[in-house]
């Protein structure tokens, strides 16, 4: 297992060097350069852009400026933004991450939990017009062009329904005056549902191992009870209505992403499942008298997880790539927005941090799944 | 390559009847006909072939109203402008179809001329990804050692990238155009999962006792990629040819929604002007986004389902008892 890992770690530390050396070779290979940027300014004398191109390193050989941007990169140093100047681009990144982690891991959660238990009954009620409808209800999920389908739920939620707010991260009408900032509430939100999801986690792991038949309240009331000392020290802290204003901006990006990435998860369950059910292990299974349900919930989505588990795997990078269009479509203003946005004015240092960082976001989410696929399929630790 | 040796064969061998290239066309309809038998069991990938067709006959109707109903002036999807009506986006009518755009051209026309771009986008990088795909694949698998690690690793590597953010940037940084898109795409695909996915199936095939077979009898090691191993991963890779399209289109419509391409005119692009032009959201003018995003939604959709049925097919473990 540690060999396992750490080889793992290895490969995903060269990964992302690699990746650097591509993002400065697509820098360095653009069309152009920062020193001729006053190219078209007449008064400048051939001397002072020499000093120009000198003073921007411009003049030395392409491998020492590589290893210059690379000592640079890694100390997270990438300039200062031309679109949010003064500030450090490392300083909007830093404020904007949180918010596209948040949306992107309440998202691919949602989606797999969903997508799973989907494709398990479905898989289970094989044949018949049902399963058609199904199959091509999930492939147009699944193939729906994004932005497209992001507007229609902003239009049938935010503009007819007026249920979620058409976009943005929080309305400033109310924010006007308010105590204290955005982001000072949403790290507080960030902490508060760390601690919930690790406290409820635990309770779970601990409900598993009582008497069947108290196991299934048990579980809902640690939930419930969770929930309720969440709510009660929102409602405790005096800022509980801008919290639950972030909240409800982030409902409906939420839902979108997860809707549209369940399909995939569920067909592929399906497809899982149907090979499981071959295996002699279900006959054994059958042949034991034991009821349906255990033997699909127990014996066969057990094993048909793997290949669910590969797919998330890959999904990762796919998923980030959903939350810049989603993140586009609610003026989510996220990393993804971010990037789009320097991408379109043109602010290199801001495109180039920004894609860094996603880099580090798809390498790291690999590197959990990775470990998360080690965990469950015992050939992958021993091998 | 180490041919077989022609003196064994015996001066008085048998005179085939039929010439061998009859022989292998007949066994060729037959599979084919078997493969369609199953295929058509599967209403799914029936629905797949008839929307690809529904499209496909776009690009034939389009240039025929071109030439003899539709004025080629008014009716041109890029410069076109109908000046009989006061003012544009107008809604559909008996003139235009579908309506127009906010400049005044015709949607109907955009939508069945960008059609024949999408074909070609999509077929570039299905070819260019399969191409790679196959021969990394077949290579990898049947000389293994430092190829294999190289390309293994590298595939290992492209499939982490969040490729819509690449493309992102790197049509922020260059002058795209339709076809470089087509190449970078089938790039990406080709070095990344297709051939982790093809390369496994080599394997499976290196092992065979056929493989064997014409070892023994001499073929070399370039023969039995071309003529045993590549022959039998064309079905697989067939297969990922429909999954590639279907990512392209997609890639194509998200990266002409953003207005990031140097195309004159695509579906994605039908809605980035509808979207500048501050239509995004009006729901009434539905001709303006419906249209495209539909078409988008359907191709690609389409090519997904025929990519399932054709998986039932190559995959027989998927096959219903």
């Amino acid at each position: 297992m540690r060999r396992y890992l750490l080889s793992r770690l290895a490969q995903n530390l060269l990964t992302f060097f690699l990746f650097l050396t591509v993002v400065y070779i697509l820098m360095d290979a653009q069309p152009g350069d920062f020193g001729n940027l006053y190219l078209s300014d007449p008064r400048l004398t051939p001397q002072q852009r020499q000093a120009l191109r000198a003073n921007l390193g411009l003049d030395k050989p392409v491998l020492e400026r590589y290893f210059i941007w690379l000592g640079q990169a890694l100390r997270g140093d990438f300039g200062i933004s031309f679109s949010n100047y003064p500030r450090l681009v490392l300083d909007v990144i830093a404020e904007r991450a949180p918010r596209t982690i948040i949306l992107f891991l309440s998202a691919v959660i949602l989606s797999y939990f969903i997508g799973f238990l989907a494709g398990k009954i479905l898989a289970w009620k094989r044949g018949g017009w049902g399963e058609y409808a199904a199959t091509i209800g999930g492939v147009g999920l699944y193939t729906i062009f994004l932005p497209w389908f992001a507007l229609m739920m902003v239009w049938f939620w935010g503009y007819t329904l007026k249920l979620f707010p058409i976009g943005k991260f929080l309305d400033p009408v109310l924010w006007r005056t308010a105590p204290v900032n955005a982001n000072y509430v949403f790290y507080r939100m960030l902490i508060t549902a760390f601690i919930a999801s690790v406290v409820m986690f635990i309770w779970l792991l601990y409900a598993r191992r009582l008497d069947p038949a108290k196991r299934l309240p048990a579980s809902w009331i640690g939930v419930g009870v969770v929930f309720l000392a969440v709510i009660g020290y929102w409602l405790s802290t005096g800022v509980g209505r801008f919290a639950a204003d972030i909240f409800h901006h982030l409902t409906l990006p939420i839902l979108t992403l997860a809707t549209a990435n369940f399909a995939g998860t569920m067909l592929l369950t399906r497809n899982s499942m149907l090979e499981t059910i071959r295996e002699d292990y279900i006959m054994a299974a059958r042949a034991k008298g034991l009821p349906e349900k255990v033997i699909r919930d127990k014996h066969a989505s057990r094993n048909a997880m793997l290949p669910v588990v590969t797919a998330f795997v890959l999904a990762v990078a796919f998923i980030l790539d959903g939350g810049v269009i989603t993140e586009t479509i609610f003026s989510w203003p996220g990393m993804g927005l971010t990037l789009l946005n320097a991408a379109l004015v043109e602010d290199i240092p801001m495109v180039i941090g920004a894609l860094v960082f996603t880099g580090i976001l798809a390498l790291t989410g690999h590197l959990l799944a990775d470990i998360l696929y080690a965990v469950m399929d015992p050939r992958i630790r021993y091998s | 390559m180490a041919e077989f040796s022609p003196t064994v064969n015996p001066p008085s061998a048998p005179v085939l009847e039929t010439s061998l290239w009859r022989v292998r066309l007949r066994l060729f309809m037959r599979s084919l006909r078997t493969n369609f038998g199953l295929f058509a069991e599967n209403p799914i990938g029936l629905v797949g072939i008839g929307i690809i067709l529904f499209f496909l006959s776009f690009t034939i109707i389009h240039p025929l109203l071109m030439k003899y109903v539709w004025d080629p002036v008014m009716f041109d999807p890029v410069v076109g402008y109908d000046m009989t009506i006061p003012f544009h986006p107008a809604p559909p009518s008996e003139v235009h179809l579908l309506g127009t755009d906010p400049l005044g051209r015709d949607v109907l026309s955009q939508l069945m001329w960008s059609t024949r771009s999408e074909f070609i986008l999509g077929l570039v990088t299905a070819l260019v990804t399969v191409l790679i795909a196959t021969t990394i694949g077949a290579l990898a698998a049947y000389f293994g050692g430092v190829l294999d690690t190289l390309f293994m690793r590298l595939a290992d590597i492209v499939i982490m990238m969040p490729y819509i953010t690449i493309l992102i940037v790197v049509s922020a940084l260059f002058d795209l155009q339709l076809i470089h898109l087509a190449i970078i795409l089938g790039l990406l695909g080709g070095l990344g999962g297709t051939t982790i996915i093809i390369k496994s199936q080599a394997l499976t095939i290196k092992v065979r006792t056929y493989i064997e077979a014409a070892r023994v009898a001499g073929g070399g090691d370039w023969h039995i990629i071309l003529n045993h191993i590549i022959p039998n991963l064309l079905p697989l890779s067939f297969l990922y040819m429909m999954f590639s399209v279907n990512g392209a289109i997609a890639s194509e419509a998200v990266l002409s929604f953003f207005g990031l391409l140097n195309i004159r005119m695509s579906w994605g692009l039908m809605i980035y002007t509808a979207s500048y032009s501050g239509y995004l959201l009006d729901f009434q003018k539905w001709w303006l986004i419906f249209p495209a995003s539909v078409s988008i939604s359907m191709l690609c959709a389409a090519f997904y389902l025929v990519g399932r049925a054709l998986d039932e097919i190559v995959n027989p473990r998927l096959r219903k008892r």
